[in-house]
């Protein structure tokens, strides 16, 4: 292993990857490596996480296609140096920021999105002009092993390499030296990643998770709150099963609608996913043992069991958990404590919905809060008044395919961002470059130092080149 | 503690160490100590300093200033935090006001600044007033000027995917942040990113060198007298007090120094995954070319060399790369600028700044000391150990693998290196860590573009030196060795804010397709809609849509 990734750092340093060209054929191989592979996609995806195909479309292929695309399209605007703006006192000069690839680069992807969560990144690694080593989680075997036999087919093998292996591999990984680290996963290993970084001082993006909240105000008019349950129900358990890191982790709303919504909820689940645990459909499965066992542990505290107001049956043969609502678990109960990462949804009531902002203050900062409101001045306060990597208004997870958009978290939901844009300048240096002439020259730049070079330096910062002239003149008072 | 900071940190100086006067005695011994690794050994406050203190006079120095531990540093986060959660350091009257009054500072208090870098590095006038004060007045009259266009949230464009929406991107502190600078411009290193913090709304608590003592002691009082000391404080002290505060939970930390610390610094981030900016150095090279104009190229060097704190620059000119039979004629002009500048005997000028203390004099020294290296002196090579001074020394051909073409030199030797060929000076360019800065001297537009395209550093100047620093909309910072993150003008801005993503939705807008029960139909549908073709999404509206 550190043989073939010592043979990627040749790679690099001979040049071949800075090329746009070569980025380009890269990014149109992911396109084709996608496209070409449809049908064992959908297949590795419903292996390891029983996902559906439209799932796995909507969520993994058709992301990394767009991601893609726009990368393609974009490329040539972004490699572009550009232009920066020079004070008169340089005259005459030149100013630039030329974008340049920081070197070999570790990508960490996880398992939830074990196809879109390491392309995505690979994709703005690969813009901004870097050679590769993909490390994909070992918890997605199936999507692994598809990547270990598709990227020599279709990729830059001697660029991009994809590791497979558990965490020891991963350790082993993080001994080397790097030029940029990206890491999608949990704050525990999030911390091991970055102590590891520190020791060679390489930058890393960390992309974790927490608990997202969703704040119910919207209760004017039926339709409206008919539309919020349906982008709750589908948000939550449409996606992953609630294994996402954008996924609604728990609801805030205010009592007296707890129970419109809780109706609404259930007869969208029917509609979605089918009547009982049985013959549950296009929901995918939790991802293996271990964390089934931890959701359901959660689900155990007799005081949590007692909130439980729809489903909290599950098959562990199949690892599937039914889509379950609890109305106001304790909040010192672990499932208000810990990231859910399930298909379960605490529902907490409040007296009135500006208490959400207190609610959400006093925890840690997530991934994303959801707010479902149509006042103006609640949505003001929700965005001055809480912090959170990002904002969604009136809908849940869409943000994550807007490519204009930063994608990242801020304190416990990680730092750094990608998508669009912000994946290529994650993966870039950003050189300054200042070109000058020999010609003219300022002598108060040089010692020795004078009264007249003291005068005319302050007033050249100060810009005053009315002021400069009169003192060139000698006509200018102390 | 002498001990651990001369161990840990090799180009140290420029970090922790309690104080100049105790090092002084030591010097001989801290030198070294340069192999010692440090990976494993943290700031950690378990390690009894007493232990390492072999100096009397730092512990009583201590005893006298009472510790500044972990306790105090909990109780100082958790005003600061109170100070933010209440938002006061949000607003932007708030912001403006504390700019306002740093500037007025600056203005007022400009002679006990430069006072202070005299006592601290016998700095001349002119330099501290170019290198420091001005600098930091700049920056902070051009937060005060951008800072509610910076503020402003921006909008950007949505696409078909998520059609009817708006979004934009609103920037917000990220808390209570640390900065912790460095001794060579001691108060221009510490104020310009606490005005970056301040103008983004955060809470901050600056930790100046202690290497600089009577810069770090005026800060600590000036920002009492002019700042708002419920969000912005200062720390005074050295390893003890900067182990304390790296024990705490920051929502930032932009630190300045060397690369040894910056590992500490970023461990200790890890720990409450506080994200950082690390501001570290490198050895910056000059490639110069036969065909310049060869006064102006020697002036601009000696510029970025000597008359910049005497060498003792990140950015500083560290080394010269040129042709072998230009090398000669470079040598003749720079001695003639260097007697232009500072006079028949440098030794004697006013106008250069001082190497700041013993353990950083005798660093040099054992630098010009090595013996592959004590031949190559072909300008100056005098120093004065009871002055501090060395002068600017010219060193030609010294071997690649000598100390001072191994560590940053970081004071007033220029050694510069032979290549039969310009192009040759690129591999090695590359062969060393990626520097803060590189330069280059040419008239020749396609070695210029090479340059550019091949070299890998954080700032790029051709035809100059440093300049680069002083303009606020080139960000400023490094790669790989030479640190990460950057800032100045409004990359200052951004490195202490969040940029937070914002979308709205509308109700309306409901389409079927993403939600399940998930049908043929269905999937077409979305497929259309994410490669965001409108003639394709209407061909599947219609149910007419091919694969």
């Amino acid at each position: 292993m550190e043989g073939s990734i010592a043979g990627v750092r040749e790679t690099f340093k001979s040049g071949r990857t800075r090329s746009v060209a070569w980025r380009k054929n890269q990014l149109r191989a992911v396109i084709d490596l996608i496209n070409e592979n449809e049908q064992t996609i959908y297949k590795v995806l419903h292996q390891d996480l029983g996902k559906d195909p439209a799932e796995s479309y909507r969520d993994e292929m058709g992301v990394i296609l767009k991601s893609a695309n726009y990368a393609l399209s974009c490329l040539d605007k972004w490699v572009a140096p550009k232009k920066a703006e020079l004070p008169l006192v340089f005259f005459p000069a030149k100013g630039e920021v030329l974008p340049e690839p920081l070197g070999v680069v570790l990508i960490f992807s996880s398992w939830n999105f074990p196809i879109s969560l390491a392309l995505d990144p690979l994709i703005g690694a690969i813009s901004a002009g870097n050679a590769v080593v993909l490390k994909p989680s070992e918890l997605a075997p199936a999507c692994l092993s598809f990547f270990i036999e598709t990227f020599p087919l279709y990729l830059d093998n001697k660029a991009v390499k994809v590791i497979g292996g558990a965490a020891d591999v991963g350790e082993r990984l993080l001994e080397l030296k790097w030029d940029k680290i990206f890491f999608t996963g949990s704050p525990r290993v999030g911390r091991l990643v970055m102590t590891a970084a520190a020791r060679h001082l390489t930058p890393v993006t960390l992309e974790l998770g927490g608990k997202c909240p969703a704040v119910v105000d919207a209760f004017a008019s039926p339709s409206k709150t008919k539309v919020i349950a349906k982008r709750i129900a589908g948000g939550k358990w449409g996606l992953c099963s609630g294994q996402a890191c954008i996924a609604v982790d728990y609801l805030l709303v205010e009592e007296k609608f707890a129970s419109t919504l809780i109706e609404l909820l259930k007869k969208n689940i029917k509609r979605f996913y089918g009547g009982n645990l049985g013959d549950l459909k296009c929901i995918s499965r939790i991802a293996n043992k271990h964390h089934f066992e931890r959701i359901y542990h959660l689900l155990e505290d007799p005081h949590v069991a007692a909130s439980i107001v729809h489903g909290g049956s599950a098959d562990e043969e199949r690892l599937i958990i039914e889509p379950t609502i609890l109305l106001n678990p304790p909040l010192d109960s672990e499932i208000m404590t810990e990231e859910i990462f399930g298909p379960l949804l605490p529902i907490i009531t409040l007296n009135n919905i500006e208490e959400s902002i207190e609610f959400i203050n006093s925890r840690p900062k997530p991934l994303v809060i959801y707010a479902f409101t149509e006042d103006g001045t609640f949505k003001k306060r929700i965005l001055s008044e809480t912090s959170s990597g990002t904002v969604t208004f009136n809908d849940v997870m869409v943000q994550f395919v807007c490519d204009s958009l930063p994608f990242g978290g801020v304190g416990q939901s990680g730092f750094g961002r990608y998508h669009g844009k912000y994946s290529f300048d994650t993966f870039s240096h950003e050189k300054a470059v200042l070109h000058r002439a020999f010609f003219p020259e300022l002598e108060p730049r040089y010692p020795p130092w004078n009264d007249f070079k003291l005068r005319f330096i302050k007033l050249a910062y100060r810009f005053d080149y009315f002021g400069l002239i009169l003192l060139l003149l000698g006509l200018k008072k102390p | 503690m002498i001990i651990v900071s001369a161990g840990l940190f090799k180009d140290c100086g420029r970090c922790f160490k309690s104080s100049s006067i105790v090092g002084a005695g030591l010097g001989d011994t801290l030198a070294y100590h340069h192999t010692y690794k440090i990976n494993q050994v943290s700031f950690s406050s378990s390690i009894p300093s007493s232990s390492y203190c072999r100096a009397t006079l730092s512990i009583t120095m201590e005893e006298a200033k009472q510790t500044f531990d972990v306790d105090k540093a909990a109780v100082l986060v958790k005003e600061l935090r109170k100070a933010f959660t209440s938002g006061k350091t949000k607003s932007y009257e708030w912001r403006m006001s504390q700019l306002e009054s740093i500037s007025k500072m600056i203005d007022e208090k400009e002679k006990e600044i430069i006072e202070a870098l005299h006592k601290d590095l016998s700095k001349p006038e002119l330099e501290a007033f170019v290198s420091e004060i001005s600098m930091t007045k700049s920056s902070c009259k051009l937060a005060l000027k951008e800072l509610k266009h910076w503020m402003m949230p921006k909008k950007v464009e949505t696409s078909m995917a998520t059609y009817p929406s708006s979004a934009e991107i609103v920037s917000e502190p990220l808390g209570v942040v640390l900065v912790i600078s460095t001794w060579n411009f001691p108060f221009l290193l510490s104020l310009d990113p606490v005005i970056g913090a301040i103008a983004a709304g955060n809470a901050v608590v600056l930790k100046p060198s202690e290497i600089a003592p009577a810069t770090s002691s005026l800060l600590s009082r000036l920002l009492v007298e002019y700042a708002d000391e419920s969000a912005i404080r200062v720390v005074e002290g050295a390893v003890v007090e900067t182990s304390a505060l790296l024990e705490q939970k920051w929502d930032k930390i932009f630190f300045t120094g060397g690369a040894r610390v910056g590992h500490i610094v970023m461990t200790a981030a890890a720990k409450h995954l506080t994200p950082v900016t690390l501001e570290l150095g490198g050895k910056c090279p000059v490639l110069v070319d036969s065909n310049v104009d060869l006064q102006v190229t020697a002036r601009r060097i000696v510029a970025g060399k000597w008359a910049c704190n005497n060498g003792q620059a990140c950015i500083g000119v560290d080394y010269i790369i040129t042709t072998k039979d230009f090398a000669t004629k470079l040598i003749g002009a720079l001695r003639s600028v260097l007697e232009e500048c500072f006079g028949k005997d440098p030794m004697e000028s006013k106008d250069r700044s001082r190497i700041v203390n013993s353990f950083h004099f005798m660093r040099l020294v054992n630098l010009l000391d090595e013996d592959k290296v004590s031949d190559k002196i072909v300008v100056g090579g005098q120093r004065d150990r009871s002055q501090l001074q060395i002068a600017p020394t010219i060193l030609l051909d010294v071997p690649e693998d000598s100390l001072i073409m191994q560590e940053e030199i970081f004071g007033p030797l220029l050694p510069i290196m032979t290549v039969e060929k310009l192009e040759d000076a690129f591999d090695m360019i590359n062969r060393k860590p990626k520097a803060l800065a590189a330069y280059l001297f040419s008239d020749d537009e396609q070695i210029k573009r090479k340059f550019v395209q091949n070299v890998s550093a954080g700032g790029i100047a051709i035809n100059d030196t440093i300049l680069q620093l002083a303009v606020p909309t080139l960000p400023f910072g490094g790669v790989g060795e030479s640190g990460m993150g950057s800032y100045h003008g409004k990359f200052s801005f951004d490195a202490f804010s969040h940029n937070k993503a914002v979308l709205y939705r509308s109700f309306a807008g409901e389409s079927p397709t993403r939600y399940p029960p998930y049908t043929p139909g269905k999937q077409k549908q979305m497929k259309a809609l994410i490669s965001g073709d409108v003639f394709n999404i209407m061909l599947a509206l219609l149910g007419w849509f091919k694969n």
